[in-house]
Parts: C-alpha cells; sequence; structure tokens
C-alpha cells in the first residue's frame, strides 16, 4: 500500500466521542436579548453586580462587529438562533457522586474519565461541566484545607462575590472582542480557582467540559487567581457529541499570577470537527489571557487541538512583573475540513521577562492549519528575550499550512528569535522504520509523535498519554 | 481606505494630461484601467493589513506637483549619474534627459530605451508586457504609477545576448522646486538564455519632501538570469514608494538586491512568481533607518509551479528613532510540489528608540515542500564588543566594525564593483553617523 493511501485511511476514522446523553435539560428559549441575559442571571441566582456586567458587556457586544481577519472560511453565525443556557434539571447540587445522575457519570464513563476512578485512584480533583451547570466538583473538602478554592464559576460568584470582583475582567475585559463580549454577557458556568499566598496546589485540578444538549453554544468563564509565591497546574479537556449543525464555543479563560506564583495550564480540545465533507462541527472561538502581575511569575500554557470545525484561539501572554515567564506549546492537528488558526500573543512588559513559542501544526486531508502568533517588546521592556518555534507538518496534498508571526519590538535590549519550517513526512525517516520491521502506520504515528514531543513533554502524565492517543485517532486514515 | 479627495494633489489634472498625449489606444486603456482602481482603491491606511506599520497619510495628503523636466544647475549631479558605463539612462523628475544619458556599444541584441521613446517607436513588446505583471487591482500605488507615468526605461535582452556590464538606470528628483512627484516605470525583458544585470539608483535632494512612485516590471525568460540592483538613495525628507514585480519562466534566475537606505519613509513591494518548473530566485535587502526614518520592505514569493527554490536574505540596521517593518511572504500553491523556500530576516537595533515589526509569513497548499522561515531582532554582541576593546579599539570604531560586518554578506553579493565600491561607501558614511548619533 503506498504511504499516501495509508495515511488518508488512518485520517478517516470515526469520532469516537460521538454519543448524546439524553436527560431533561432546563433550556431557555433561543435567541439573545436583556431578558435572556436578566434569566440566565435569575436561574444562577446571581448577586446584582453580575448582572449588571452582563448587561454592560452586552450592551457593548451590540455596537461591537465580527471579525472576519481569520484565516478561517465559515458561513455566518445567527446568534439569535443559539440557546444561550442550558443545564441538567436536578433539584439540587448533589452533595456526593452517589446523587449525580448514573446517565451522566455513564458519559464520562465513556470519555474515559471516570469520575470514581479519578477521585480514588488519580487524585486528581475533577469539576465536571455538563453544559453549562457544574456538576459535580471532586475533591472540594482537601483542597478547602489548603485554603484553595476551587469551583464552579455560578458557586463562586455566590459564595465568594469579592474575589470574583475583584479579577473578573481585569485579564479580558468585556470590551475586548466580539466573542469575550458575547461571553461576558452570557457566560453559564466554568470554573474558579483561588490558590492563596504560598500554597503550592497538591493535585492537578481539571475541568472536563462537555456540550451536549442541540444547538446550545457554551459560553464557560474560567477564572484562576495564584497569589504570591503560589503553584497551580489546571487541566482542561473538552469532547463533544456528533452534531449536524455547528455550535458555538466562545469561551473566555483569565489566569492571573501574582509575585513568584506559577500557572500551569494545560487543555485537550477535542470538540466534534464535523465529518468528511465538513459538516457539523463545533465553532471554537475562545479568548484565553494569562496576566503575570507579580515579578518572578510564570504562566505557561500547553495545548492539543485536535478538534472543532474551526477553531480562533490565542492563549496569550501579558508579562508585566519584572522577570515574568510566559510559555506556549502548542499541537494543532487539523483533518478533513477542519480549519484552525491559532497561535499566541506574548506581550513583554516588564523588565527580563522571557517568552517561549513552540508550536507544532499537523494538516491533513484539506485541513487548513494557520498559526498566527504576535510577540511584542514594549518600550519599557529592558533585557526582553523570546524565542519561538513554529514546524508544521503536512500530510496530503490538498491540506495547507500557514504562518502569520508578528513581532514587534520597541527596546533595543531585546532579543527576539522566530523559526519556522514547513515539512512533509520524510520519505527516508519511513523507509528507515520500513526496513527495521515497522509497519507503515506505526512508522507514521512514530514520526509524528516525536514531532509533536515537545510539546507533550509540557503536558502532565495522564494528559500526555490522552494526547498521544488522541493524535493517533485525529490523524486515523490520513496516514497509509 | 480613504476616497480620492477632489481637492487634493490634482491626479485627476495629471491623468487627463496622460490622456491627452497621443499616446497609442492600449496604454491609454492601459491608463484608464489603472485610474479606475486607483479611484475606488483610494492610499491604503493603517486599517489595511499590508500597511497595518506604515502610514501613508503624509502621501495622500500632500498636492504634489509635477518638477521641471531637465536638470536645473549648469554642472551635472555627480555620482552614479556620471558613472563610465555603456548604457546609462539618466530620468530628471520623471522625464529622460538626454544631456546625462549615454548608450553607447551595446552588443547587438540589446535595446535600452526611454519608455516614451518606445511608445512613440510602436514597439510591439511593449504592448503584451507593460502593465501586464505589476497588477493595479488591488495595489493603490502600482495603480497610480501606472495611471501617470509619464517616462521610465525599457530594456530588452534578446535570446542568447549575454551583456556583460550592466545597464544602469538613474532616477534622480532636481533639488529646485517645491514638492514634486514621479512615477519612473522600468520594463526589464531578458530572452531565452539570455544574462543581464540591470541597476537602479533613487536619488534627490535633502530640502525637499518630493514623492517617488516607482514600478519595476522583470520578464526573466526560459533560462535567462537577471541580476536586479535597486538603490534607493532618496533625500532626507522624501516619500519613496516602489514596487518590483518579477515573473519567471522555467530555470529563470532572478538575483534581486534591494538596499534601501534613505528616503524619510520608504516602502518597498518586491515580488516574484515563480511562474515555470526549475525557477529560482533570491532576494537579497539590506535596510538602514536612522534618524526618524521609517523603511518598509514587503517582499512576496510565488511558487506557482514546482521543483522551483527561493532564497531571501534581508538584513536592516536601526538607529536613532528609525522604524524598520519587515513582512516577507512565501506562497506555495497546491500543485507546487518539491518546492525549497528559505527565508531569514535579520535586524540589528542600535538605539533605544528604533522600532522593528518583523513578520516571516509562509502560506503552503503543497505538501512535499521544504519552507522555512527565520527572523531575529538583537544587538551588537556584547562579547565582540568586549573583545574588540580589549585589543584597544575604541567602543566608537568597534561599533561601526561590527555593525558593518553585519552589513557585509549583502554587499558582498554585488558582482559589479563599481556598485558594491560605492554602496560600501554610502553605509559607511551613513552607520558613522548613526553610530555617532547613538553614542551621544
Amino acid at each position: 500500500m503506498s504511504t499516501a493511501s495509508n495515511i488518508e485511511s488512518l485520517a478517516l476514522r470515526e469520532y469516537k466521542y460521538g454519543f448524546t446523553t439524553d436527560i431533561e435539560a432546563d433550556t431557555v428559549p433561543p435567541g439573545l436579548s436583556e431578558d435572556i441575559i436578566r434569566l440566565i442571571s435569575a436561574k444562577k441566582r446571581e448577586p446584582e453586580f453580575m448582572l449588571e456586567w452582563r448587561l454592560k458587556a452586552y450592551r457593548h457586544w451590540l455596537t461591537m462587529k465580527e471579525p472576519c481577519w481569520g484565516n478561517v472560511h465559515y458561513p455566518p453565525i445567527d446568534y439569535q438562533k443559539i440557546v444561550y443556557y442550558s443545564g441538567p434539571k436536578t433539584k439540587d447540587r448533589p452533595k456526593s457522586l452517589d446523587e449525580v445522575d448514573p446517565k451522566l457519570l455513564e458519559t464520562y464513563d465513556k470519555l474515559g474519565i471516570p469520575l470514581r476512578e479519578q477521585e480514588w485512584l488519580a487524585g486528581v480533583a475533577v469539576d465536571a461541566v455538563f453544559d453549562s451547570v457544574s456538576v459535580a466538583t471532586t475533591y472540594r473538602k482537601e483542597l478547602a484545607d489548603q485554603g484553595i478554592i476551587f469551583c464552579s464559576f455560578s458557586e463562586a460568584v455566590r459564595e465568594h462575590p469579592d474575589l470574583v470582583q475583584k479579577y473578573l475582567g481585569t485579564v479580558v475585559p468585556y470590551t475586548d472582542n466580539y466573542f469575550a463580549a458575547l461571553n461576558s454577557a452570557v457566560f453559564s458556568d466554568g470554573s474558579f480557582c483561588y490558590v492563596p499566598k504560598g500554597v503550592h496546589c497538591p493535585m492537578e485540578l481539571s475541568t472536563y467540559f462537555r456540550i451536549n444538549a442541540q444547538g446550545t453554544g457554551q459560553f464557560e468563564r474560567t477564572l484562576i487567581i495564584a497569589d504570591e509565591d503560589s503553584f497551580v497546574s489546571y487541566l482542561e479537556g473538552c469532547t463533544a457529541p456528533i452534531r449536524d449543525s455547528n455550535q458555538l464555543h466562545a469561551a473566555v479563560v483569565e489566569l492571573v499570577a501574582m509575585d513568584n506564583a506559577q500557572i500551569k495550564y494545560s487543555t485537550v480540545q477535542n470538540w466534534y470537527p464535523g465529518d468528511k465533507e465538513g459538516r457539523g462541527g463545533i465553532y471554537n472561538f475562545v479568548t484565553k489571557r494569562g496576566k503575570c502581575l507579580g515579578v518572578n511569575s510564570k504562566i505557561s500554557w500547553t495545548q492539543l487541538e485536535t478538534g472543532s470545525a474551526i477553531t480562533g484561539k490565542y492563549p496569550s501572554g501579558l508579562l508585566m512583573g519584572d522577570n515574568s515567564i510566559g510559555e506556549f506549546y502548542s499541537v494543532a492537528v487539523t483533518n478533513n475540513r477542519q480549519q484552525a488558526d491559532t497561535g499566541t500573543k506574548m506581550i513583554h512588559i516588564g523588565r527580563n521577562t522571557r517568552s517561549t513559542i513552540v508550536s507544532k501544526g499537523i494538516s491533513a486531508g484539506q485541513g487548513q492549519n494557520t498559526y498566527r502568533g504576535m510577540v511584542k517588546i514594549l518600550k519599557g521592556a529592558e533585557g526582553a528575550r523570546n524565542y519561538s518555534q513554529c514546524d508544521s507538518m503536512l500530510i496530503g496534498d490538498r491540506c495547507g499550512a500557514h504562518t502569520f508571526p508578528y513581532l514587534e519590538v520597541k527596546n533595543s535590549t531585546a532579543q527576539v528569535e522566530h523559526e519556522a519550517s514547513t515539512s512533509k513526512i520524510g520519505e527516508d525517516q519511513l523507509f528507515y522504520c520500513r526496513q527495521r520491521g515497522i509497519s507503515n502506520e506505526d512508522a507514521v504515528s512514530m514520526i509524528i509523535n516525536g514531532f509533536c514531543k515537545e510539546v507533550f513533554r509540557e503536558l502532565p502524565m495522564e494528559f500526555a498519554v490522552e494526547a498521544q492517543k488522541l493524535l493517533s485517532v485525529s490523524l486515523e486514515g490520513s496516514v497509509g | 481606505m480613504i476616497a480620492l479627495k477632489e481637492d487634493v494633489p490634482g491626479y485627476a489634472a495629471q491623468f487627463e494630461r496622460r490622456m491627452s498625449a497621443g499616446e497609442p489606444a492600449w496604454l491609454r486603456e492601459l491608463r484608464a484601467g489603472a485610474m479606475r482602481s486607483f479611484s475606488t482603491l483610494g492610499f491604503p491606511t493603517t486599517h489595511h493589513e499590508d500597511w497595518k506599520y506604515t502610514n501613508v497619510s503624509p502621501v495622500a495628503t500632500t498636492p504634489f506637483g509635477e518638477g521641471p523636466a531637465a536638470w536645473p544647475a549648469a554642472a551635472p549631479p555627480a555620482g552614479p549619474a556620471a558613472w563610465p558605463v555603456n548604457a546609462r539612462l539618466v530620468f530628471v523628475n520623471g522625464h529622460l534627459s538626454r544631456e546625462l544619458s549615454a548608450v553607447r556599444g551595446l552588443p547587438a541584441g540589446v535595446a535600452v530605451q526611454s519608455l516614451a521613446e518606445a511608445v512613440r517607436n510602436g514597439s510591439t513588446v511593449l504592448e503584451s508586457h507593460l502593465g501586464r505583471h505589476a497588477g493595479y487591482s488591488e495595489q493603490a500605488f502600482v495603480a497610480l504609477n501606472t495611471a501617470l507615468a509619464v517616462d521610465g526605461a525599457v530594456v530588452t535582452i534578446d535570446s542568447g545576448v549575454v551583456l556583460e556590464q550592466p545597464v544602469v538606470l538613474v532616477y534622480l528628483t532636481s533639488p529646485a522646486g517645491g514638492p514634486a512627484a514621479s512615477y519612473p516605470r522600468t520594463l526589464v525583458l531578458a530572452g531565452r538564455e539570455s544574462r543581464a544585470s540591470v541597476v537602479e539608483i533613487y536619488s534627490g535632494p535633502d530640502d525637499s519632501a518630493y514623492f517617488t512612485n516607482a514600478v519595476t516590471e522583470l520578464v526573466v525568460r526560459e533560462g535567462a538570469a537577471v541580476d536586479h540592483y535597486r538603490v534607493q538613495l532618496e533625500g532626507r525628507q522624501a516619500y519613496h514608494v516602489a514596487t518590483v514585480q518579477g515573473v519567471q519562466d522555467r530555470a529563470g534566475i532572478l538575483a534581486s538586491h534591494n538596499f534601501s537606505f534613505g528616503a524619510a519613509l520608504a516602502r518597498h513591494d518586491i515580488n516574484s512568481v515563480l511562474d515555470a518548473e526549475g525557477a529560482e530566485c533570491s532576494l537579497n535587502g539590506l535596510y538602514l533607518a536612522g534618524g526618524s526614518q521609517h523603511v518598509d520592505n514587503h517582499t512576496l514569493l510565488d511558487h506557482a509551479k514546482p521543483n522551483c527554490a527561493s532564497r531571501e536574505l534581508y538584513k536592516g540596521i536601526l538607529g536613532g528613532h528609525g522604524t524598520g517593518v519587515f513582512n516577507g511572504k512565501i506562497v506555495v500553491r497546491q500543485d507546487a510540489q518539491k518546492t525549497n523556500a528559505i527565508q531569514s530576516n535579520k535586524n540589528l537595533l542600535l538605539s533605544r528608540d528604533a522600532v522593528i515589526n518583523t513578520k516571516p509569513q509562509l502560506e503552503i497548499f503543497a505538501d512535499d515542500v521544504r519552507c522555512t522561515h527565520g527572523a531575529t531582532v538583537g544587538q551588537l554582541d556584547r562579547e565582540a564588543l568586549f573583545y574588540l576593546r580589549s585589543r584597544g579599539i575604541p567602543v566608537r570604531d568597534s561599533r561601526d566594525l561590527l555593525t558593518r560586518a553585519f552589513a557585509a554578506e549583502l554587499l558582498d553579493a554585488i558582482r559589479w564593483q563599481p556598485l558594491r565600491e560605492t554602496l560600501e561607501t554610502e553605509l559607511h558614511r551613513r552607520l558613522s553617523q548613526m553610530v555617532e548619533a547613538a553614542a551621544k
């Protein structure tokens, strides 16, 4: 069999997570208006300030235009057809996992994250977001003992309004961009985490997001604050079942790191990518930004993007504190007709700030993969240092790889380096593997894993394994 | 985009003058089409992605006149306009100056004439090439040049002819008068298996805010090899906007050398289409911006066909409040397999207030390709400086030495010695000024 057809057959493997859970959902009518926002806010029993903020964001959103600069193409989104709130109907929040709807737990089992198993064996506290309402938060108590607040965003709004009010919108203001404004108006749920001074979070915090009910956009909001001298590692995984119509996903993630604090944020994004002809799939327009507010702080983004029909996502770092560090490690895979326009922004503001960007793009089938990144060294950023590397791999002759790196340097003491390359899997590399008796498929998978290694080794252990599996699933049928 | 304002620059009047100059129908049609484009496009603004970092509003709002058609002073201009070469065309404010030009002893099969002359002679190749390669439907400045160009140079080299000496084209703006605009137009047609090099030099007075809008089309036929040198030494207040468009046929080789030292605001678009298998293109660029100079280089290498190679090296030296912009785009079309494209942009910041915005860009639609790009921004190596100082070389000289070494690679690539020497001197002079300013 030829290499090309082998590679292709690998890519044709079906979406493994395409099932829907039939649960009675508490849903608001489709469409967006001030009334809907009031309704969402009321359903979530939010304090007044939250509603006000949502309405301000909504009014601002009305004045904005949908951005069109991305290297992605999709039919216009009808924002009045989207259902902005959907949550499973449970009378009260379950106090333990036993009270959680067994069907829900089954769904997570299929995704390979049995809550129980994770709770008892892996020692991971999971805040599972099922559509819009956070269903179960595990390990709350253990974390609470250390003073760490880890809960759903709605809970945080109710129970820690002072913290939410203090930090919400300080990294991504509602005026930031079209999708951030929309999110600020209608966000349903998400995770909130606060790590107090001097605390090293003892476990990896993780959230699984999942879009379930048809026609509901998911607008989650995550806020993580690492106070002085603290450390937290946060994992986020996304999967969505097969749907025919496109669903919008517009999340906002805000990270704040104080003096000497460190936040490590890892994502595996595996939303439904649409079928081979490009029907269905998630539109994923996410605003993620971290603020290194304190001196010597560090924010590190690691992401594996294999899903979504369209991805527009630029996890960014505002390096404000002196000696602060921003890192971005990414693997983005596009297969069939997927389009991804992803990258990062590193804004160097403080002195001796450092950033590292490693981006690996893999395009197969008719996928279009774009790296768009910006490194900005402001005038006061004395001694700033950046290293960027973005490599693309092409599998098949109908896909595309594009890079748009912007380097803006306004300080002469800065050192900025950018390197990019594009290539395909080397014939000689494949031949070498084959002549050692390694099958074509294994060889390709091995080479691709090697290509992504620099990024995967940044992922926490549990994720690294899943990431490798996911990568081979995503590319199944494209290698052969 | 801003619309063409009625009261600002008399472009419409200039256009009418061109249209009534008795030119052939095809040319009038071309100009009319270009003028329509320009009217629709207007001058680009910083909202336009390709002009994000370069604000041309001073050009858009200044009413430029037309300079006199002859060199006014009794003494002829020195420098390149007086170089002893076989073929030298000198243009003053966009008009050919017969007194300063000299064309003699060219081998058979080589024609160097002015555009106006070629039009008058009814040259047939002109119709099929002029304005056919440098697209104006989206490039406002190319449209403006196409609509308004008064004169320029047409260089044709027949198949198999090897031209030993370069053809030198000098575009001067004269010192007299208010802000004038000129629209130099160059067309080079290199026939099959021919060899030629063309040097374009742009220069003008320091005390006038004039505007030069140049367009060059380079047609490289099968197996031909063309060296194109572009030397921009415009005056300190000048605005210089230029487009070079190359088209390369099978195994055609184009080497572009772009030196930008002058002008208050300079923008160069250097593009080439590798339009048949085996074509090779190299783009070299060296740009300098000190004082409050702004220099913007946009390059586009369009790998339209398989088995082509391109290599690009652009280096920038930025001092004072100078701003540099580099945008290098490589497009590999869907079936352009076996493409090999290498791009590198290196920038040296000599002062605290210098700014560089660089954006290397790859757009790849084929899989069996090797494309790399790299961009760096940095300053002089401290250890190298220390080494030189430890040998008793003063700081200023050390900085000067290292900066010149940074630029040497690009000057060394110049194959014609008089040009290399001139540019070395020019670079040295400008660098010492910059280093001196930095030391203050």
